[in-house]
């Protein structure tokens, strides 16, 4: 049976169908509340987990299943030093379908290579998190109705956020996106990034340091946090920190339909002041989190 | 310089001018006990300079190692004497145990018995990334 590790393993297709999907349970939970009666999910937290694991299990007990698993490696044999290969046979045999957290980078391919059952990769590292990458795009396809002609704005830590990377890779798929790229110096997308979906795809984007000038063109703001650790010296943090926080004062040259969002948890680079502006959508990605994961599952069990 | 001629061997020849120790030690040629030649900077038409190495006994060797490390290599399998078979080499797609990922967040940094595995993923730069991490290899 098929896993998903990676959101590039899914066709632009497949993606408008668990979006459909998704969109279908939103709005008819009743129809999908036995879809997996009888199955269980192994959620397999090998690092600690507030949304995801969550999100995962609420969605299978949405759709009727059950669920198993742990939530921290210290709960697992793993502590115990067992491979990842010898952890996943064992589950295979009382699971139907994994969702899988690793700290280490290719935990869960390694994983899908031992087990006949699907894995989906619920965050492995600084790597890949395509399910967090499905949430944002369910969330942008119900704020904005389209994919295509937008204008979408990255702000804060742009070259080691993992959620924007994979969104990058997820949005460059679709026609006439525009990228606009905030961040300080220190912190910018990487340019082997910049060459495989940019230039090489021939797609508009920019980069500036001032979120302040970019933000009247943006359709979409995905905010992330900038991190202390991420600095090589302490002044130049404090000299930045506060310009990429998102402040009321700083939305008022917005579009007054933009959308922002978060990947979550955020720290102080969203004020809480802009949690009540009506643009906020950074909590409707967290519910929006649960209904593709729903498809998703589906989609892995080949539940119809 | 006179180097005899083999019966029964290989002769690695187009290796690029300088790497013939590289593949030398990456093919274990040390510990055979038959006769190896690594000839360097040998005069060459087509290269200007290149390294052979002569091995007189036919051996198993590793194609996608050899195409990863020089991809402009050619294998010729002598018998009796005489060339049985020419082969070149092609960059290869993917490579097994060859290279070590160096990404210290990789999965294969704290399962030792994961084969490394690299996969091509730019042919024109002859970029190859690590199947579990994608990191760049080193």
């Amino acid at each position: 049976m098929r896993s998903l590790i990676d959101i590039q393993e899914l066709t632009v297709t497949e993606i408008d169908e668990l979006i459909a999907v998704a969109n279908d349970i939103i709005e008819n939970p009743g129809k999908y509340s036995e879809k997996c009666k009888g199955k269980i999910l192994a959620t397999l937290f090998f690092e600690p987990s507030t949304r995801t694991r969550l999100s995962f299990e609420s969605a299978m007990y949405n759709l009727g299943g059950n669920v198993l698993g742990f939530s921290e490696a210290q709960s697992s044999s793993s502590a115990k030093g067992e491979s990842v290969a010898d952890t996943i046979r064992t589950v295979g045999y009382y699971a139907d379908i994994i969702a899988m957290r690793h700290p280490k980078e290719g935990a869960p391919m390694v994983a899908s290579m031992n087990t006949d059952i699907p894995v989906i990769n619920a965050g492995d590292g600084g790597h890949n998190h395509p399910t967090q990458t499905l949430t944002d795009l369910l969330t942008i396809q119900r704020e904005k109705g389209r994919f295509d002609n937008i204008t979408i704005g990255f702000c804060g830590d742009l070259k080691f956020g993992r959620t924007v990377h994979s969104l990058i890779g997820a949005m460059s798929r679709y026609e006439n996106v525009k990228f606009v790229l905030i961040s300080p110096e220190e912190l910018k997308v990487p340019e082997y990034i910049k060459q495989t979906e940019f230039v090489a795809k021939n797609l508009q984007y920019i980069e500036t340091t001032s979120l302040e000038e970019a933000m009247p063109d943006l359709d979409i703001l995905y905010m992330t946090r900038v991190q202390r650790e991420r600095f090589f010296n302490e002044q130049d943090y404090i000299r930045l920190k506060d310009s990429y926080i998102l402040t009321p004062q700083k939305l008022e040259t917005a579009k007054t339909d933009l959308c922002i969002m978060h990947p979550l948890p955020r720290v102080n680079e969203i004020s809480v002041a802009v949690d009540s502006d009506p643009r906020a959508c950074y909590f409707k990605q967290v519910n929006n989190g649960k209904f593709i994961r729903m498809a998703l599952i589906m989609k892995l069990l080949e539940v119809k | 310089m006179i180097i005899g001629q083999i019966k029964d061997g290989i002769v690695l020849d187009h290796i690029t001018a300088g790497h013939g120790m590289t593949l030398y030690n990456f093919l274990g040629l040390d510990e055979l006990e038959c006769q190896v030649a690594l000839i360097k900077n040998a005069d060459s038409v087509k290269m200007g300079k290149k390294d052979i190495i002569k091995i007189d006994r036919v051996i198993d060797l590793n194609m996608d190692a050899l195409g990863y490390l020089d991809p402009g290599v050619t294998v010729n399998i002598i018998k009796d004497g005489k060339l049985a078979k020419r082969e070149n080499l092609d960059i290869p797609q993917r490579i097994e145990n060859v290279i070590k990922c160096k990404n210290p967040r990789c999965i294969t940094t704290v399962e030792q018995e994961l084969p490394h595995i690299f996969t091509l993923r730019d042919r024109e730069n002859r970029v190859y990334r690590c199947l579990y991490c994608e990191s760049k290899a080193k």
